[in-house]
């Protein structure tokens, strides 16, 4: 069976368990999901299902996209991600809620980190920098050396450097289901998940259980 | 898109009633001892409130033996605070009232505030 959502990072809060303790909470609005295309081996050499999530004014999308969602009876969405499963009971029209998740489930989630610009190595990779004192006072955030003398002679490729840094998909895996509201299409992960508020985030049945 | 603030706000617990910087106030707080739960009050003033939706808390503090000060900060939403009792309200001015970690005895005295 198909574990795969698509939904929007509300944000951060903290919700109390039974024992009392506080619980950080990330909330994500998730689904509901529309099946819109199941791709089966035998034609496109793969089998996956692609889900669209959040609902849309008919006139922001094209024609053509409109055309695709009106295949699998759809309304006019937004996005559309494909999740690869073995193919099972999941049919083309197909709607999808939260409620395929239950409390205490172990979940991935996919989304696109906060994107941090041209950053130095000591934001991008934890280098240590170089020293405040004695008289250096330009080599604080500086990389040092990036490579040896004339053996090799030049620097190794893959050598870490300053760089854009973030807006990259990145996955935080196995987080813990702690809130599932069927009724407010709302799901709530224990721990942080990546991006900003109102990001498209995909959430997938843990891969390491 | 949901709003975190407006629509997810668990529910507060009847117990508590409004809170502000400088009250006197005694808090009860369930604790647990292996299988017993007894409760435990903590008595001191309010010298910080910050709200935020689920993480609203405040910081009371007392003056133990020996004038050490003691300060514990409470969430609202925290279902281990049984009740909180207000004795009285303060005339204060600020809303942050670090300065009475620096004062003891007379001159840590807030003037009583009637409404």
């Amino acid at each position: 069976m198909l574990k795969g959502l698509i939904g929007k990072k509300i944000g951060m809060t903290q919700i109390f368990d039974e024992s009392g303790a506080a619980v950080p909470v990330t909330l994500i609005e998730a689904g509901p999901c529309y099946v819109t295309q199941v791709r089966l081996p035998e034609k496109e050499g793969y089998s996956a299902v692609q889900l669209g999530f959040g609902e849309a004014k008919p006139k922001r999308l094209t024609g053509g996209q409109l055309g695709h969602l009106k295949k699998s009876e759809s309304p006019p969405l937004r996005f559309l991600r494909e999740f690869r499963i073995n193919l099972s009971e999941i049919k083309v029209g197909d709607m999808l809620t939260v409620d395929m998740f239950g409390l205490g489930e172990r979940v991935d989630v996919i989304g696109t980190s906060k994107g941090k610009g041209f950053a130095g190595v000591v934001k991008k990779y934890h280098f240590r920098g170089g020293s405040k004192t004695h008289g250096a006072s330009d080599r604080v955030r500086a990389p040092g050396s990036s490579s040896a003398t004339t053996t090799p002679g030049r620097v190794f490729k893959g050598t870490r450097r300053s760089g854009h840094m973030g807006s990259e998909r990145v996955t935080a895996q196995g987080l813990k289901v702690v809130l599932v509201d069927a009724e407010r299409n709302l799901l709530g992960v224990n721990g942080a998940v990546p991006g900003s508020r109102g990001s498209l985030v995909m959430i997938k049945d843990a891969r390491k259980q | 898109m949901i709003d975190l603030d407006k629509n997810f706000n668990t529910t507060k617990n009847p117990n508590i009633p409004d809170l502000f910087p400088g009250d006197s106030v005694s808090v009860h707080v369930r604790i647990k001892e292996g299988e017993r739960e007894r409760i435990q009050e903590f008595k001191g003033t309010i010298i910080r409130l910050r709200k935020g939706g689920n993480n609203t808390n405040f910081t009371v503090r007392r003056t133990a033996s020996n004038g050490i000060g003691v300060e514990r900060t409470f969430l609202i939403h925290s279902p281990r605070i049984d009740k909180v009792v207000v004795e009285r309200h303060t005339h204060v001015r600020r809303a942050q009232l670090y300065f009475l970690r620096e004062r003891t005895g007379k001159k840590a005295h807030l003037k009583q505030k009637f409404d």
